[in-house]
């Protein structure tokens, strides 16, 4: 499959899955955050963590406090995406930095 | 507000997976070479900005924009940093409570020396920055460490900075694989691109040096800390170098790290080197 099929089967996958955040419950919510948690945990091991992903964390917790799950966990997974591009982002940098570099 | 964040959430995935497209095979990466790397990076500067000394690269911004050299004239008729370095002499001098002070602690009983730091502690095996080295020599004498970003901190710092004013930077590498491996480590987070907005520190003071972004003239990178600390129009107040770079990464929408993290003080390390032989001029001023 060429990368533009597989991009936009992800994409198809990934908004199917933001529509099942209708009516969503706490053990939802709970996994969705997980998700998120742990996919910044892993981008703060490589040093890139995204001050927007740490702020959706933030909303999600607190829309969860007040018991908005749909929204709770809908910013869980934007989270999530925004922490697995950062992660995406350190990893393609391991090696294209030294393109950067001042010759 | 679910499709808003689905558009939101589908773009951020493609930018996911075209990270991961161009993600090449890992390498071992070439032989480190600071001296080489050093030469190369002085004379991009030297090309970019041609009859700008070489000690005029740490006037930062002002080295580059004749408008704002003007306004700069005029505010350094009356200093703005001349009430911390009042306070940083007296803070220096003051003795600690077991009767040490901090002359006690430095080569040179402290004067003269910024040029020095960062250096690498061979016993240690890591980066020593000036600002770590007051605040280890606070804790070795019973005193409580200082906040690193500002206040008391900068002011010591601005007094330092001030009894070195003239001495190029001389920051040395030592020939120890742990220092090279700092110094590699540096580097790489001034060239890794980062944040959100998917910027690095050469983007803005390499690539993009000189330029205006917002308000501001973007500084060169050559000599970028040869007049800190600095007082900042824009803040109101003096600032160190880890205030800098907290502010910069946050400015891409990169979580900042902790002041004084290891990573942090790899890149100072990184940029002093860079800039061998620029004078100290701190402390500066800025718009
Ligand atoms: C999006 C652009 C941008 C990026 C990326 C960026 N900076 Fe900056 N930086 C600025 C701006 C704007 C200023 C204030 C104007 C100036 O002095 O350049 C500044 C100022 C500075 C200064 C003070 C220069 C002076 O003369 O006062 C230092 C040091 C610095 N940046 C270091 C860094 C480092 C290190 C990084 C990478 C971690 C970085 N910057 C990334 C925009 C950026």
């Amino acid at each position: 499959m060429s990368r533009r099929a597989l991009a936009v089967v992800a994409a198809a996958g990934l908004a199917g899955l933001s529509c099942g955040a209708l009516a969503a419950t706490q053990s939802e919510f709970d996994a969705a955050y997980a998700a998120a948690a742990q996919a910044e945990a892993q981008a703060g091991a490589l040093h890139d963590q995204w001050s927007p992903t740490e702020a959706a964390l933030k909303a999600a917790r607190q829309a969860a406090e007040e018991k908005r799950y749909d929204e709770a966990s809908a910013l869980a997974r934007r989270a999530e995406a925004l922490a697995k591009a950062s992660i995406s982002q350190a990893q393609a940098q391991q090696s294209l930095w030294r393109e950067a570099v001042v010759k | 507000m679910i499709g808003r964040i689905g558009s939101i959430y589908r773009a951020a995935a493609a930018a996911a997976l075209l990270f991961t497209s161009l993600l090449p095979a890992a390498s071992a990466g070439p032989r480190i070479d600071p001296a080489g790397d050093q030469r190369a990076f002085q004379a991009y500067f030297e090309r970019a900005f041609p009859g700008v000394a070489l000690d005029d690269f740490a006037n930062g911004p002002y080295a580059v924009n004749k408008e704002m050299r003007k306004q700069w004239e005029e505010i350094m008729q009356f200093p703005p940093y001349d009430f911390a370095l009042d306070d940083g002499k007296r803070l220096f001098e003051a003795p600690f409570k077991n009767g040490k002070s901090y002359a006690d602690c430095f080569p040179d009983r402290g004067i003269g020396i910024r040029q020095s730091y960062p250096y690498f502690d061979l016993r240690s095996g890591e980066v020593v920055t000036l600002d770590l080295a007051i605040n280890r020599c606070r804790e070795q004498n019973g005193e409580k460490p200082l906040p690193y970003e500002v206040g008391d901190m900068a002011a010591i710092d601005a007094y330092m900075a001030s009894t070195s004013r003239g001495k190029p930077f001389d920051i040395r590498i030592p020939d120890d694989p742990r220092a090279l491996a700092a110094y590699e480590n540096g580097k790489k987070f001034f060239y890794e691109r980062r944040g959100q907005l998917n910027f690095s520190c050469a983007s803005c003071h390499v690539q993009a040096a000189g330029r205006r972004m917002r308000g501001d003239i973007l500084a060169p990178a050559l000599g970028m800390l040869a007049s800190f600390p600095i007082y900042r129009s824009d803040w109101g107040s003096m600032g160190t170098v880890d205030r800098r770079f907290v502010s910069c990464n946050e400015q891409v929408r990169s979580l900042p790290l902790k002041p004084e993290d290891e990573a942090y003080r790899d890149l100072e390390y990184f940029l002093s080197y860079m800039s061998n032989g620029v004078a100290i001029a701190g402390p500066g001023t800025r718009p």
